[in-house]
């Protein structure tokens, strides 16, 4: 059963891959999202034997590494955390199949988008099945591919090409940290498995290794490696500048793996590895105090941006801040709660975006929609309810797994826990007033699109919007269901060995007991929220344009997102290139070759030439230089004889 | 046909086909598609009989295997051949890229096709005697031979500057195989024998060893080749006809790599140890340095040199690092890199047989007409970058994590080269396959013939076979490199109980004060 749940969507990729130009674009479409639904149906399966039954279970494949000491096999890796990921990737997964096949119908390429979208789901299920770090490394590599095929899908588009390498470079740099990581545990410990690494961190806890010219503690450094590459598939602050770039590609593709899945793999990451976290309290420190500038951060630049998919987008960027603040006070199950609530409603906003993109004939500049609800009424339904969910308003979502992390911050108590606790409250604020923003912008007010935009509009066919309703009831109910499960009583049963806390971690009872006003924060920050974009984008829709008039620069600086793009050019794009062309031309070109052959040719040639010089031709010239030498050889016997 | 005399069979067979073209005689028409058909028959069968050697071959064992020797010159001088699990694949990597290279040259040569076909494949002997030899005097004759086809084949074959860049490519290696002959004469010397399983397991004086091994590196650094002696090999790639660059990329870059494990490492290992902080330097430095050249190429062949140049630099980081990740790594590394970047000067040539030219601007958006072509293209960039699943990955994972073991800085600064990789070749990729199709030259470009799917497609599967299942290879591999790796640390261990310094260490001794 696990094999076809990971293998399934290979197949189906291989199918419309490789025969989709014989078979047909509706064989294609209906075979992989056929085989996609098999897959999620199956991994439900899979959570209520795994997760309610509990067992570890392994299904080894065949042998792949294997040199030496150091062995990484292909093996699938069932636990409940795995079990988790299979529910969350598989049914979004089908769901964005299904969506695709209305959304993507005008496209000549649906064969190929179909392909890779299973390709994609195949590489996050093996990242997630992984039971060492090198499968692991296999499917966080997997999904770099697809996620750079997918946002490169439309090819004849500049940017988009622009954004796919940036999305692959920027991962790349992530992944740097990874494999050192992947190095240091395997330099330390001998092992890439993850049972027996886990098994032997509590002894490392305390050792140091030489790394780069200093005695550190291994435990630490290899965290804070792995976390590396956590931050960049992850967004997370300093390597987030893909994200938003990356909505070039599809709708379906930004739902599918710019916001359910594979930019939680980094979450996934740290609670998988849970028990080397544990041992450092360290980094987890850092990651509490990355994740809460992210979840700020995103959330600022958010409140400015004009385009509906970047405004999720950086949605996206900040909620997985509030994920890694979760992982940070050591709090994993609520991160993987709000993981998995998160993949519902943010899918949701996401195919609901590009339904409503798909009736604004491609439009995504939210100041050129409004007044929309009338026309696309479902579409504006899904797209309040993901809204409702995601800003934490009550009974939904949101509001169990997002709340639960700021109480969890502030239950946390020293300083770095304090800083995330601020920042995430102000970013629920945040977060409220965009998502209403958006919903107003788009669908209430007066309109501000074209009459020739208007007159196509039109509600998206059945096949668009009974995904949008199940993602919807997913948004409304997940949380209610599962909180018990995930966070509440049932937790330590449900999760077992699959997460790791260290016996000073006793944060899963403690955000029950926070004081009473906590939990009314978040809420209050929701209201307080609504009523600002309600007051500047209905009551009175002059106030954003003064604002952004009188305070100009911040305006400005959180339009061009903090200036990260311009800064990274500034410091590593131009210079690698600029060193590039020196290297070339004057290292390569003017010393090696001009000092070495080039060099060497030209001087052997200036001495022939001078040789040359002396063979006159003329007879006097050769007589005069043999009297010479011979008066010369004379004075010699005379001198050295005497 | 016995065992005994396989090797010899598998390395002389290209030869008998280069007698065959040799005495055909008739108009050029005719004589031109024999050739064609001889030379591709004949690489054909060697390559399939060679699959006989892996078939047979023992893995258990560390030594030589199919071991035919006979006496030659006089007695002092063997005719010594066999392999081990080191070299084995070597000589499976020549034959399988061979036919390839023929059927790449198959329209694309169209003047002296019969001399073209004499020199591929004197030159598969050479190649093929060069990983076969087990002695010194007969490896440096197959090791020197192969430069006299080669030097041809860009000269008489290449492209406009095809003579500054065979003199280029002859000077080099030469310089620095001279060096080698010396230090095979001092080794004939001390030793008595030029046999190299004896040589293996004799002990050279420490001082010795540091002046050998220099010699040998002088040799091996040029072929790898290694910063800064690299700028022959972008001048050589541009020059050469595409199965010039496959082969030089595919083999004889690997001759390098094969030298340091066949000789530096066992035969000189006190001095390999003592130096190795030297191959770290100027493997990272190739690294990046050719990583960055890479970035801002005009051509493709000299980005895909640049980049070939880069990945060496793993390949010599992780055979210096001297573990069974690190040479294991290396070795992997040097197999796939073999058929990945001869794939990718394939597809070069594709394109460069249509177009005539190698300018990455005068392309963009051939996904557009050339769907296939896009997808081998983009299979061979992803190798190269060294993504999991493809070959690429293994070799570059291994050599890192072994190199980690020795050194942290070193594993650290090659680990950037991943991330330069995806960069030069990502772009590389997005400026010729993606992008609409403007330009009116490409108007009418045609997909992949089926003589190129035949060419390509096989080196395309190995790719993705052995990412996903490497056991093959390392399994052949394992034992020879324990062996290798376990006798170099007895050397190491016995030097240092016994205290005697080389002169490297003297002079590091002096540094340090003591």
């Amino acid at each position: 059963m696990y094999s076809a749940i990971v293998f399934l969507p290979l197949v189906g990729f291989l199918i419309a891959g490789i025969f989709g130009r014989w078979i047909g674009v509706r064989a294609s479409t209906l075979v992989t999202s056929g085989l996609l639904v098999v897959s999620a149906v199956l991994s439900v399966a899979a959570l209520i034997s795994v997760g309610l039954q509990g067992e570890t279970e392994r299904v080894q494949v065949l042998t792949w590494i294997d040199s030496g000491t150091f062995e990484a096999d292909w093996r699938l890796r069932i636990d409940t955390l795995t079990a988790v990921m299979l529910v969350v990737v598989t049914s979004v997964s089908a769901l964005v199949h299904i969506y695709s096949i209305g959304y993507m119908s005008h496209d000549p390429h649906q064969p190929r988008f179909f392909a890779y979208l299973s390709l994609f789901t195949f590489a996050m299920l093996m990242l997630v099945t992984a039971d060492n770090f090198v499968q692991l490394f296999f499917g966080w590599e997997g999904v770099g591919l697809a996620s750079y095929l997918l946002i490169g899908f439309w090819y004849k588009r500049p940017s988009a090409n622009a954004a796919a390498i940036k999305a692959f470079v920027v991962n790349r740099v992530g992944d740097f940290g990874l494999i050192l990581g992947i190095a240091t545990l395997f330099f330390t410990i001998g092992s890439v498995e993850f049972d027996t690494v886990f098994a032997a961190i509590p002894e490392l806890a305390d050792r140091t290794f030489h790394f780069l010219g200093y005695d550190v503690p291994v435990v630490t450094t290899a965290c804070l490696l792995l976390f590396m590459g956590a931050m960049g598939k992850s967004a997370q602050f300093l390597l987030h500048t893909w994200l938003p770039d990356a909505m070039e590609g599809p709708t379906p593709v930004s739902a599918l793996i710019h916001a359910a899945t594979m930019v939680t793999a980094g979450v996934f990451l740290l609670a998988r590895l849970s028990p080397i976290f544990e041992f450092s309290p360290f980094a987890l420190t850092v990651v509490t105090v990355i994740g809460a500038i992210t979840a700020f951060f995103a959330a600022t630049v958010g409140l400015v941006q004009n385009d509906i998919k970047r405004v999720i987008a950086y949605s996206t960027c900040s909620q997985l801040g509030f994920m890694f603040v979760a992982i940070g006070v050591g709090a994993y199950e609520i991160a993987m709660f709000h993981l998995f609530t998160h993949a519902f409603f943010k899918a949701l906003l996401f195919l609901g975006s590009g339904s409503v993109i798909h009736a604004m004939s491609d439009e995504q500049d939210m100041r050129r929609m409004g007044g929309l609800y009338k026309m696309i009424p479902v579409t504006w339904i899904m797209m309040v309810i993901g809204t409702l969910a995601l800003t934490g308003f009550p009974f939904t979502a949101g509001y169990f797994s997002k709340d639960a992390i700021i109480e969890a911050a502030f239950a946390g108590h020293n300083a770095a826990h304090m800083f995330a606790f601020t920042l995430t409250v102000t970013a629920a604020l945040f977060t409220s007033f965009y998502s209403w923003r958006l919903i107003f912008m788009t669908f209430h007010g007066t309109s501000r699109a074209s009459n020739e935009v208007l007159s196509h509009v039109h509600e998206s066919p059945l096949v668009m919007l009974v995904p949008l309703v199940i993602l919807a009831v997913g948004a409304l109910g997940a949380g209610m269901v599962f909180a018990p499960l995930f966070i509440g009583g049932a937790h330590e049963a449900f999760w077992l060995e699959a997460i790791f806390r260290g016996s000073e971690n006793h944060i899963m009872h403690a955000f029950h007991d926070v004081p009473a006003w906590v939990p009314y924060a978040p809420t209050l920050m929701m209201i307080v929220g609504f009523a600002t974009a309600w007051l500047f984008y209905i009551a009175r829709p002059d106030i954003p344009k003064q604002l952004a008039k009188t305070h100009e620069p911040i305006y400005k600086f959180l339009l061009n997102k903090w200036y990260f793009d311009e800064l990274y050019d500034f410091l590593f794009v131009r210079p690698a290139f600029w060193l590039g062309r020196v290297f070339w031309k004057q290292g390569d070109g003017r010393i090696i070759d001009g000092l070495g052959p080039d060099g060497i040719a030209a001087r052997v040639q200036d001495i022939t030439r001078q040789v040359v010089r002396l063979q006159t031709g003329y007879l006097y010239h050769y007589a005069f230089a043999m009297l010479l030498g011979v008066a010369g050889l004379v004075t010699w016997f005379m001198v050295g004889g005497a | 046909m016995t065992d005994g005399n396989i090797l010899s069979l598998i390395t002389f067979l290209p030869l008998v086909g280069a007698l065959a073209i040799l005495v055909t005689r008739g108009d050029e028409a005719t004589v031109a598609r024999n050739a064609r058909y001889v030379a591709l028959w004949t690489t054909s069968i060697t390559f399939i009989v060679s699959l006989y050697i892996w078939w047979k071959f023992d893995p258990t064992t560390s030594d030589f295997q199919f071991v035919q020797q006979s006496a030659w010159l006089g007695g002092a001088i063997n005719y010594h051949m066999g392999v081990d699990g080191i070299s084995m694949l070597f000589v499976i990597l020549t034959t399988f890229l061979m036919p390839a290279c023929i059927l790449a040259s198959w329209t694309s040569i169209e003047k002296r096709v019969k001399e073209y076909m004499i020199a591929f494949l004197v030159l598969e002997t050479l190649m093929i005697g060069v990983f076969c030899a087990l002695d010194l005097v007969l490896f440096y004759i197959f090791f020197e031979g192969g430069l006299i086809p080669m030097f041809l084949i860009i000269g008489v074959w290449g492209g406009a500057r095809r003579i500054y860049a065979s003199f280029k490519f002859f000077l080099y290696t030469f310089a620095g195989s001279v060096l080698m002959l010396l230090a095979i004469m001092a080794m004939y010397w001390e030793a008595g024998t030029t046999s190299i399983p004896v040589l293996l397991d004799h002990d050279f004086p420490v001082n010795m060893q540091t002046w050998l091994w220099l010699a040998f590196f002088a040799s091996f650094a040029v072929k790898m080749p290694m910063w800064p002696v690299h700028t022959w090999l972008p001048d050589a790639h541009v020059e050469a006809p595409t199965a010039g660059s496959v082969i030089l990329a595919g083999i004889l870059l690997k001759m390098g790599g094969y030298g340091f494990l066949r000789f530096s490492l066992p035969m000189f290992p006190v001095a390999s140890a003592d130096l190795a902080w030297l191959v770290f330097g100027l493997s990272v430095i190739a690294i990046v340095y050719a990583s960055l050249v890479a970035l801002v190429q005009e051509d493709m062949k000299k980005l895909i040199a640049y980049s070939s140049v880069a990945h060496m630099g793993f390949v010599t980081m992780g055979i210096f690092a001297a573990n069974t990740q690190g040479v294991q790594g290396g070795i992997f590394q040097m197999l796939s890199h073999g058929w990945i970047s001869g794939a990718l000067f394939l597809c070069v040539g594709v394109v460069y047989d249509r177009m005539h030219t190698r300018e990455i601007a005068a392309y963009g958006g051939l996904v557009n007409r050339m769907p296939l072509y896009a997808v081998a293209f983009l299979i061979l960039t992803m190798a190269n970058v060294g993504l999991p699943g493809t070959s690429g990955f293994i070799g570059e994972f291994l050599t890192i994590v072994g190199t980690f073991q020795v050194s942290t800085w070193v594993a650290a600064i090659a680990a950037t080269g991943v991330i330069l990789a995806s960069g030069y070749a990502l772009l590389l990729y997005r400026r010729i396959v993606f992008g609409a199709l403007e330009k009116d030259t490409l108007k009418s470009i045609l997909d992949l013939n089926r003589r190129e799917m035949i060419t390509l497609g096989p080196l395309v599967a190995a790719t993705i076979f052995f990412g996903v299942y490497p056991a093959p290879i390392m399994e052949v591999t394992a034992v020879s490199v324990d062996n290798l790796i376990s006798n170099y640390n007895a050397a190491i261990e016995a030097h240092r109980v016994a205290g005697d310094t080389g002169f490297i260490g003297e002079v590091a001794s002096l540094f340090a004060g003591n």
